[in-house]
């Protein structure tokens, strides 16, 4: 059995994280998945968060964890609703078509 | 109890959105009164804030949130501004059919969330606050729902921003976890030069900053969201949460990290040239006055870092009296632009303005003194604000910075005197209707009066400011 460290946590999630911003920067296709992606940068700092709280056995990283938690939903929310608002006005969601504001 | 009673204002604010919802809910076409309770409920949380005793210098909550000088003069000057935008946006949402009684209440509760950021001093806090102040400011961008511009720059901003907040989120939990607290003064206490990991998790915070005050190179998203949200919100936008996360900059880098000062000073000076830079360059090729004002505060945000960069208390009060006089002249210029009105259409480009001079030579004046002061042309309240800048930044020595900054300036300052060009010896136009508000026509007044008379008593704010101490 290997022992699972700390820097096994925040390697983890540094790969979710990474995931994350890179599926904002190179998906062309789906607002959706610009929404994914923002969640999962969220929860790879809930990883980090939990995983530096036990390892500090300090309650607070988890108690922050829960205020993340909330407030990922309450943005996905929000997020969820603009992108209903802008597709009745364009009737997309593709990426490469938000272009009308240029210059 | 005593807790409590320093954060009366935001227990009042809180307490006054739920009323209002409650109210805007029940009572049929109540969107006039709901605006004007909440401008007036706004006016009464600054009392309540004048109401704390001066230099109170006091944490609450196991030190997680701090009431001193610095909060209640930006909290303040947010609730100033706040109310102002809200009286002179009421003609615009009328005329483009979003007078709902949902505007005041979200920009009630972004600034609610822009005074618990203002006080924060504790990660957990600062982050609620932050997001508090972002979730109603998505929708505000977005809020005149019929129209596509608006939309769009609605589902920008809110991608942009929430990566923003990652981005910062990723750098709270590495400072979490090498410092072991969430508290702004154990971080400081425990902070140790030689550690990399927290430099790394700094990185990560000022990156989010620099997006949420549209700085370069985090700045793309303010040029698009400034043009197509309405104008009313772009006003709000362009001032409001400057102040709010200048205090979070403020308070970030001077409070847990100012043993650290050598790291992330390069990176506040490489911000604020870019910044400066930039702004200038990129305002010079635009045609709308809304993209114009974008690119205009991303190089005034250039010159408030700069003071921010020099690391002492005369630098910090300098970028304070810079944001001031920043506001005062950002709103100045935009009522200006909600008085560009004609056959119940707004005009936002520089050529509805030109020959504006020989109809409204009112208009036009204060205009001019308007962009003047933009550019830093003494004796108005813009020379002052950038001499005070560049003061403090030349006493500590930093000529490179403070040479790039005059440069920059001399740059931005063709923009500006193009705009009064073509204001003055174009072509003229039809007139623009002239049954303005009564804030309209006060707001223009009040700020032309207070850029033109700044000289007269410029050690007035100086010394309001010079009260605000960090280190």
């Amino acid at each position: 059995m290997i022992d699972i460290s700390l820097s096994h946590y925040l390697t983890l999630g540094v790969i979710i994280f990474t995931i994350g911003v890179i599926g904002i920067f190179l998906n062309r296709k789906n607002i959706i998945v610009i929404l994914m992606s923002i969640e999962l940068i969220l929860l790879s700092v809930n990883i980090n968060l939990v995983a530096f709280s036990i390892f500090l056995n300090d309650i607070s990283g988890q108690i922050f964890t829960l205020f993340i938690l909330t407030v990922a939903a309450a943005e996905a929310a929000i997020g969820l609703a603009i992108i209903v608002v802008y597709y009745r006005n364009s009737s997309t969601i593709r990426v490469e078509e938000i272009n009308k504001l240029k210059g | 109890m005593n807790n409590l009673n320093f954060i009366l204002p935001e227990i009042f604010i809180s307490l006054t959105i739920m009323f209002l919802l409650v109210l805007g809910v029940f009572k049929k076409k109540s969107s006039s009164l709901v605006h004007y309770l909440s401008m007036g409920f706004l006016l009464i949380t600054g009392i309540l804030i004048l109401n704390n005793p001066l230099d109170l210098n006091t944490t609450l909550f196991n030190g997680s949130y701090i009431i001193d000088n610095l909060s209640s003069f930006m909290k303040i000057l947010t609730i100033l501004a706040g109310s102002i935008v809200l009286s002179i946006s009421r003609k615009y949402l009328k005329l483009y059919k979003i007078f709902l009684i949902e505007y005041p209440i979200l920009i009630l509760c972004s600034i609610l969330g822009m005074m618990v950021m203002i006080s924060s001093n504790d990660l957990m806090v600062f982050y609620i606050g932050l997001e508090l102040q972002s979730l109603a400011l998505y929708v505000l961008a977005s809020f005149n729902r019929e129209e596509l511009k608006s939309s769009e720059s609605g589902v920008k901003y809110f991608v942009l921003s929430a990566l923003s907040s990652g981005l910062l989120l990723y750098g709270c939990s590495l400072i979490y976890g090498f410092s072991g607290s969430t508290n702004f003064n154990i971080i400081s206490d425990s902070i140790n030069p030689d550690n990399y990991t927290l430099t790394f998790g700094i990185v990560f915070i000022l990156v989010g900053l620099a997006f949420k005050i549209s700085a370069v190179p985090f700045h793309m998203w303010a040029p698009d969201v400034y043009e197509g949200s309405p104008t009313s919100v772009t006003l709000f936008f362009s001032i409001v949460p400057k102040v709010a996360a200048l205090t979070v900059f403020i308070r970030f880098l001077y409070v847990p990290f100012i043993n650290l000062i050598d790291q992330w000073q390069t990176i506040i000076i490489f911000i604020s040239i870019a910044s400066m830079i930039f702004g200038a360059v990129a305002a010079i090729g635009q045609k709308n006055l809304k993209r114009l004002v974008a690119y205009s505060s991303i190089s005034h945000i250039g010159y408030t870092l700069a003071g921010l960069a020099v690391g002492n208390n005369e630098g910090i009060q300098s970028s304070i009296v810079y944001i001031s006089i920043y506001i005062v002249m950002n709103l100045g210029l935009f009522t200006c632009l909600l008085m560009m009105k004609r056959n119940d259409q707004y005009f936002e480009t520089i050529n509805d303005l030109s020959g504006i001079s020989k109809n409204h030579p009112i208009l036009s004046i204060s205009l001019l003194f308007i962009l003047f002061s933009l550019a830093g042309i003494p004796p108005l309240a813009g020379f002052f604000a950038k001499f005070y800048v560049f003061k403090s930044v030349i006493e500590e020595s930093m000529y490179f910075l403070a040479i790039v900054g005059l440069l920059s300036t001399v740059i931005a300052s063709f923009y500006y005197l193009r705009i009064i060009k073509v204001m003055y010896f174009d072509q003229e136009k039809e007139k623009y209707d002239t049954d303005h508000s009564i804030s309209l026509k006060l707001s223009l007044t009040f700020s032309t009066l207070l850029i033109l008379l700044y000289f007269i008593f410029p050690s007035k704010l100086v010394e309001i400011v010079s009260r605000i101490n960090i280190i």
